[in-house]
């Protein structure tokens, strides 16, 4: 089995209003030296170990469903999973 | 006029759909599951307001991939009126019939209330019963309808007249307060405010009729032979 790591995060073009409140809270607890806070989303999978090609795979189910590249951007791991 | 009202898992406008075609339209609706494969026997299609699969992962992804979007597709490709209504207009973006996308307001807050339309386009088969220009009242109902597109896409939109309606005020961060945008064919809507919910006098008004009206007329006049 592999496991894959997906990280989604918003495009830099993209105004972040979540992560701006965020950014706001860390402020008022004492954090001023926070410059910017983005928010982003992290997917786990895991892939059987007979599936061929997983970066290309893992490509078609990014564009076709996981992410929307207008306005997010990912990238990817793949990694050998121990079996349990 | 028989239109599809497609239900998802989570649509809940569906039955204010339904009762605006039915009840203050007098035309034909059917409910539609999501995993119909046939569409051909409907004239319009509409793709109602909720939360289809919950809003997870994004709002609209997981319907935008469901069966019955293929035939919406299909439906979309003939030529067919397709209006997405809030949820429908944001599964209408995903699945790509529609440019941009819609983001959580930026004022991260789920709002509720009528606000000011400006009919931008009245020249289209969902508004030509208003006028260019008109301001109409309609209720709106969302969390993420803060509609985004990049520059280039924005200027496709002006230069061939697809933003429908704007928003009298800016309230949720639309990109120049857009509430509703058409394909470049013309015959798929999606909007964030409910017509849907302003077809009587008796609630909410009823602004939102001629929005509908005009999808029958624009439909008679192709159709319908006089003899």
């Amino acid at each position: 089995m592999k496991k894959v790591k997906i990280y989604v995060t918003l495009r830099e073009s993209v105004l972040d209003p979540q992560g701006s409140a965020v950014m706001g809270s860390l402020h008022k607890m004492g954090y001023g030296g926070v410059e910017d806070v983005r928010i982003g989303k992290y997917l786990e999978l895991n892939i059987a170990d007979d599936v061929q090609d997983v970066d290309a795979l893992v490509n078609e189910m990014c564009q076709k469903l996981l992410t929307n590249t207008v306005i997010e951007d990912y990238r990817f791991e793949v990694e050998e999973a121990v079996s349990q | 006029m028989k239109f599809a009202v497609i239900v998802f898992p989570g649509s809940n406008c569906d039955l204010d759909m339904y009762h605006a075609i039915k009840d203050e339209l007098g035309e034909e609706a059917e409910y539609v599951w999501h995993d119909s494969k046939d569409l051909s026997k409907y004239d319009g299609i509409l793709l109602p307001g909720g939360f289809s699969y919950g809003d997870y992962l994004r709002c609209g992804a997981i319907a935008q991939s469901s069966a019955v979007m293929d035939e919406v597709k299909k439906a979309a490709e003939a030529g067919k009126p397709v209006l997405g209504i809030c949820n429908g207009f944001q599964i209408l973006t995903e699945a790509g019939l529609l440019p941009g996308v819609l983001l959580r307001n930026k004022n991260l807050k789920f709002m509720c209330k009528t606000v000011g339309l400006k009919v931008e386009n009245a020249d289209t088969l969902f508004t030509n019963e208003y006028a260019k220009g008109q301001e109409i009242q309609i209720p709106i109902a969302h969390g993420e309808g803060n509609y985004y597109c990049d520059d280039a896409t924005y200027e496709q939109l002006q230069k061939n007249n697809q933003i429908v309606f704007s928003y009298a005020d800016d309230f949720n961060g639309s990109r120049n307060q857009i509430a509703g945008i058409i394909n470049e064919r013309g015959n798929v809507l999606g909007m964030m405010p409910h017509p849907e919910r302003a077809v009587s006098e008796l609630i909410n008004g009823n602004d939102g009729l001629a929005l509908f009206k005009s999808i029958v007329k624009q439909w008679r006049e192709a159709n319908v032979t006089h003899a």
